[in-house]
C-alpha cells in the first residue's frame, strides 16, 4: 500500500514517550533502515508499537546505489529481512554513493550524469527491486559542486531512471532549493521538468547557509526548520501534482516532540488547504 | 569505461586530504575547492560524531576537542567497513592502547571495551526470561538444571578499575580518574526495561557465568564459582540476573 497523501515524521527514539502518551494525528512515521538493523533491543520494541498504529516508511541512508562497486550483498540483505519483518508502505534510497572499496564514508556524495552513470544507478535500482520483491522510490540530492563529466541534466536522468526500472521517486523540496541556489538555477524550471507523475512521497527539511564571495551555499543539513522559500516551493509544487505524502526531516539537533509536531501541522495544513479548494471546484 | 570507478576513487581520496578530483568544479570554478570541503566536512564530523556516540565516557574523559582530533586520526585508518554505524568502532578500544598521547593512561582502553560491550548488549538479539517457576524448579534440582543467559550478558576481566572509572563519569557526576589501581571484573547486559547497566563482579560470579554461557548444569557452574572464589555464594548474582531478566531457558530447550 502506498503511503497516505499526509503529512509524516523522521521518527527519534527521544520522542517515543511524548508519541505514547497523546498519539498524533500523522499520516506516517519514517525511519532510517541503517538505525534498526541490529538483532534486537529497545530500537525494534519501538519500532514494532509505532508500526501497529502508523504506515511506516522505510529510508536507506547506506546502499550506495550511485557508487561504481556492485552494491553489498551483505546490506541488501539485511535490508531485505527489514522490510520482511516491518513491511513499510514505501522504500525509498538517494542518488547519491557512500561507499567505495569496501568502506563507508557516511555522507550522500554526488555523481555526475551520464550515460555510464546512467547505466550503472539502473542495474543497482533493478537490484534492489528485485531482492526486494518491490517497487523503490529515489530520492534527488543536494550537492555543492558540478562535474565536467555531466551530459545530461539531473531531472533527465532521474526520469529516465524512471522509465527503465519502473522505479518511483522521492522528491526533496529542500533539496531542489538547496540545489538551485548553489548552482544558480531555477528551482520552479527544474520542477517542470521534474518526472512529477512518479514521485511517491516529498521531503521537506531545514538547510543551513555559508557565505561564500559568490553569494551563499547552502547544506542540507536537517537541523532547522523548514525555511520559507522552501515551503513556497512546497505550496507550488502541490498546486501542481494535488496532495502527496509529505515528510518534516528533522535529524540532528532534534527538537522537542512539540516543536516538530508544529511543523508537521504547517504541512498538514497546506495538504487540508489543497482537499478544500479541490472539493470547491468539485461542488 | 572505467572513467566513474577512477572518478569515485579520485573523490574518495580527496575527502581524506588529496588533490580535488579531476572533473569536479562549480558555477564559479575558482570556487569548486571551497564547495568540495563541504563534503570532507560532513564526512569528518559525521563519522567522529558516531564514535562520540559509542564512546560518550571516553569523550568526557579526554575533553571534546581531544575526542574530535584523535577520531579523525582513528576513522583514517579504520574507515567502517558497512553503513551500520552502531558496529564501528570494534578496534577503537586497542587504537586506544596504542594512541602515545594516552600513553599516562592505560586505563582508557579498558573504558572503551565496557563501552564496546554496552553497545552490543544494547543491540543483541531478544530473549524470553525464564518463568519464576521453572527458576524454582531448577534450583531444586541443581545436577541436572540448566539455565541459559541473555544474548546480552558479556563478561569484561580487565586490567584496571575501569568499572568505577566509567561509573564515576556518567551523567551527573563529577567525573574522575581511578581512584584504586585494583584490577575488576565487569557485567553487562540489557535489562527488561532496555537498560544497560555495568557491575563489577568478583571471580566467583564471572565463574558462575562463563559456566553457564558454556551450558554447564548449575551444580558444575557452582562449583566453578567455588573454586575461582572460596566460599563462594551463587544466589546474589543469580537473584540479580533474575530480576534483570537476563535467565533464560537453555539454548538446548526446545
Amino acid at each position: 500500500m502506498p503511503l497516505p497523501p499526509a503529512t509524516g515524521v523522521g521518527f527519534k527514539p527521544q520522542h517515543f514517550e511524548a508519541i505514547r502518551a497523546a498519539p498524533p494525528d500523522l499520516g506516517f512515521f519514517e525511519v532510517h533502515a541503517e538505525n534498526y538493523m541490529g538483532a534486537g533491543g529497545l530500537p525494534h520494541a519501538q519500532l514494532s508499537q509505532l508500526r501497529a498504529d502508523y504506515a511506516l516508511s522505510l529510508h536507506g541512508v547506506g546502499l550506495s546505489i550511485g557508487g561504481a562497486d556492485a552494491l553489498s550483498t551483505d546490506h541488501l540483505a539485511r535490508l531485505k529481512a527489514l522490510c520482511d519483518r516491518y513491511e513499510p508502505d514505501s522504500f525509498s534510497e538517494h542518488l547519491a554513493w557512500s561507499s567505495h572499496g569496501g568502506e563507508y564514508l557516511n555522507d550522500l556524495l554526488p555523481l555526475p550524469y551520464s550515460e555510464e552513470t546512467l547505466a550503472q544507478v539502473c542495474r543497482h535500482v533493478t537490484q534492489v527491486q528485485e531482492v526486494l520483491g518491490r517497487q523503490m522510490l529515489l530520492e534527488n540530492p543536494s550537492t555543492y559542486v558540478l562535474f565536467e563529466q555531466s551530459t545530461m541534466p539531473e531531472t533527465e536522468f532521474l526520469s529516465e531512471v524512471v522509465r527503465r526500472t519502473g522505479c518511483g521517486l522521492l522528491l526533496d523540496v529542500n533539496n531542489v532549493f538547496v540545489s538551485a541556489t548553489n548552482h544558480r538555477t531555477d528551482a520552479l524550471a527544474y520542477l517542470a521538468d521534474f518526472p512529477l507523475a512518479a514521485v511517491g512521497e516529498l521531503h521537506l527539511g531545514g538547510h543551513n547557509e555559508e557565505d561564500l564571495p559568490s553569494g551563499p551555499l547552502l547544506i542540507d543539513a536537517h537541523a532547522s526548520p523548514v525555511a520559507d522559500p522552501v515551503w513556497a516551493l512546497y505550496v507550488a509544487l502541490l498546486g501542481q501534482t494535488g496532495p502527496l505524502p509529505t515528510l518534516i526531516e528533522w535529524d540532528n539537533d532534534v527538537p522537542e516532540w512539540s516543536v516538530l509536531m508544529a511543523e508537521a501541522t504547517r504541512a498538514q495544513t497546506v495538504l487540508n488547504r489543497l482537499k478544500e479548494v479541490a472539493r470547491e471546484r468539485v461542488s | 569505461m572505467s572513467a566513474y570507478p577512477d572518478l569515485v576513487s579520485a573523490f574518495a581520496t580527496g575527502l581524506t586530504g588529496g588533490d580535488l578530483p579531476a572533473g569536479l568544479t562549480a558555477r564559479i570554478p575558482q570556487e569548486a575547492e571551497r564547495r568540495f570541503a563541504v563534503y570532507r566536512n560532513n564526512v569528518a564530523v559525521s563519522l567522529t560524531d558516531a564514535l562520540k556516540k559509542r564512546f560518550p565516557v571516553i569523550e568526557r574523559l579526554v575533553g571534546p576537542d581531544f575526542f574530535a582530533a584523535m577520531g579523525r586520526l582513528y576513522l583514517n585508518e579504520n574507515r567502517p567497513k558497512s553503513p551500520v554505524l552502531s558496529e564501528w568502532g570494534d578496534t577503537f578500544p586497542d587504537f586506544l592502547a596504542g594512541f602515545p598521547p594516552l600513553g599516562d593512561y592505560p586505563y582508557m582502553a579498558d573504558v572503551a571495551r565496557i563501552e564496546l560491550a554496552r553497545g552490543r548488549a544494547y543491540h543483541a538479539p531478544d530473549a524470553n526470561p525464564i518463568a519464576r517457576d521453572l527458576l524454582i524448579v531448577a534450583a531444586a534440582d541443581p545436577e541436572n538444571a540448566q539455565l541459559g543467559l541473555h544474548p546480552s550478558v558479556q563478561i569484561l576481566r580487565l586490567s584496571y578499575p575501569a568499572v568505577s572509572i566509567w561509573a564515576a563519569n556518567q551523567a551527573g557526576t563529577n567525573g574522575q580518574g581511578p581512584t584504586s589501581t585494583k584490577a575488576e571484573i565487569a557485567l553487562i547486559l540489557r535489562d527488561r526495561e532496555y537498560q544497560v547497566p555495568v557491575m563489577a563482579i568478583g571471580a566467583g560470579d564471572a565463574a558462575l557465568i562463563a559456566a553457564l554461557q558454556d551450558g554447564q548444569t548449575l551444580l558444575i557452574a557452582t562449583k566453578l564459582a567455588a573454586f575461582a572464589e572460596a566460599g563462594h555464594d551463587p544466589q546474589p548474582i543469580l537473584v540479580r540476573l533474575m530480576q534483570a531478566g537476563a535467565i533464560t531457558l537453555p539454548k538446548e530447550a526446545p
